[in-house]
């Protein structure tokens, strides 16, 4: 479908349709996603997004992100 | 002899000081509920977390963060399940971006069904960790020279293994764990094999300034009473070990009076 940003989440293929401005960032993303990017953490493309360039780190097909938490563990 | 400890009997790590010397893990318990009430039960002021992939199809699920606040508890990120230098880096790079936090357990394993500490991979990750400024409490065999180097290499903590993750099969290696404490400065910590409280406090009384444990609390029948016990164990084997235990001696020495005795 044109105009869709094709990405790789967390392993799994997901598209999703830009905002009416025509570009996704990680924090339009996370939106969609409705995360609280307060306690998450982005790795894009194996290099980590710092949550204060979020807003202006732009997604494109063929990207691929991790979005980690903390949960329990020993 | 008023039975009183000069000062508040506290331990530093990487500049950051605790009153509780129990650490324990968050992993494996019913559900947060459990979780958050063994944590109050312990004491704890450090917990280990794990990072792992958000659920996208749950994204509302509720969090750790929502039932163990890390603004009155110290999240202290793992590595568990990394069996590579490269994972663990990664992991605790994303670690430090979910939470802001330097300090962080570094454990890289091996295979299955040991989950041995991998020492090369631990040393390699160490290094790249140490280099991009993380503070490094660094899970570890308990081998004194492996000890010593990663103490050199400017690791905040040595933590040998008591037995195997999960084991409960308690410390393996006291003598070990001994002789490696005697040529260790920073803080040495026990962590894996406490199986039950007696355990945690053999771990204090051989000196050791903590202990971490996680299955010995989440796997007891009822994890918020073992957590209370974990405590008391930290607690009576750290004031053992202050007090100084009475020498062994091979054979019997009275503790009432010879003297005196009915004719």
């Amino acid at each position: 479908m044109p105009g869709t940003v094709a990405l790789t989440l967390n392993g799994e293929s997901r598209s999703f349709d830009p905002p009416p401005s025509g570009k996704l960032s990680v924090l339009g993303l996370l939106g969609l996603l409705e995360l609280d990017m307060r306690k998450v953490a982005v790795e894009l493309n194996e290099e980590i997004v710092p949550r204060s360039v979020y807003a202006e780190t732009w997604l494109s097909s063929g990207d691929s992100l991790e979005i980690v938490h903390f949960i329990g563990g020993g | 002899m008023d039975g009183h400890i000069a000062g508040e009997d506290t331990w530093t790590v990487a500049g950051r000081t605790f009153r509780s010397r129990l650490i324990v893990g968050t992993g494996r318990y019913k559900d947060l509920e459990e979780t958050a009430a063994a944590i109050e039960a312990s004491g704890a002021e450090i917990v280990t977390v794990a990072v792992r992939r958000v659920n996208l199809s749950d994204p509302k699920a509720p969090m750790l963060q929502d039932y163990v606040d890390p603004k009155k508890i110290t999240y202290l990120p793992n590595t568990a399940g990394c069996f590579t230098a490269r994972e663990a880096v990664r992991t605790l790079r994303l670690a430090r971006e979910a939470g802001g936090w330097n300090l962080v357990k570094l454990e890289v394993l091996g295979p299955a069904p040991l989950l041995y500490p991998d020492m090369p991979g631990t040393f390699e990750a160490a290094a790249e960790l140490i280099k991009d400024g993380f503070e490094v409490m660094v899970y570890c065999a308990d081998d004194p020279l492996a000890a010593v180097r990663l103490q050199e290499m400017g690791c905040v903590a040595i933590m040998p293994l008591g037995a195997p993750i999960g084991s409960g099969l308690g410390l393996q290696n006291p003598a070990m764990l001994s002789m490696i404490k005697e040529n260790v400065t920073v803080p040495f910590v026990v962590d894996a094999g406490i199986g039950t409280a007696s355990d945690a406090a053999i771990a204090m009384e051989l000196g050791c300034d903590a202990v971490l444990l996680n299955s010995a609390i989440a796997h007891a029948k009822n994890p918020v009473i073992m957590a209370k016990a974990m405590k008391h164990a930290v607690e009576a084997g750290r004031l053992a070990h202050l007090a100084g235990r009475m020498p062994r001696r091979m054979g019997a020495d009275p503790s009432s009076p010879l003297s005196g005795l009915i004719r």
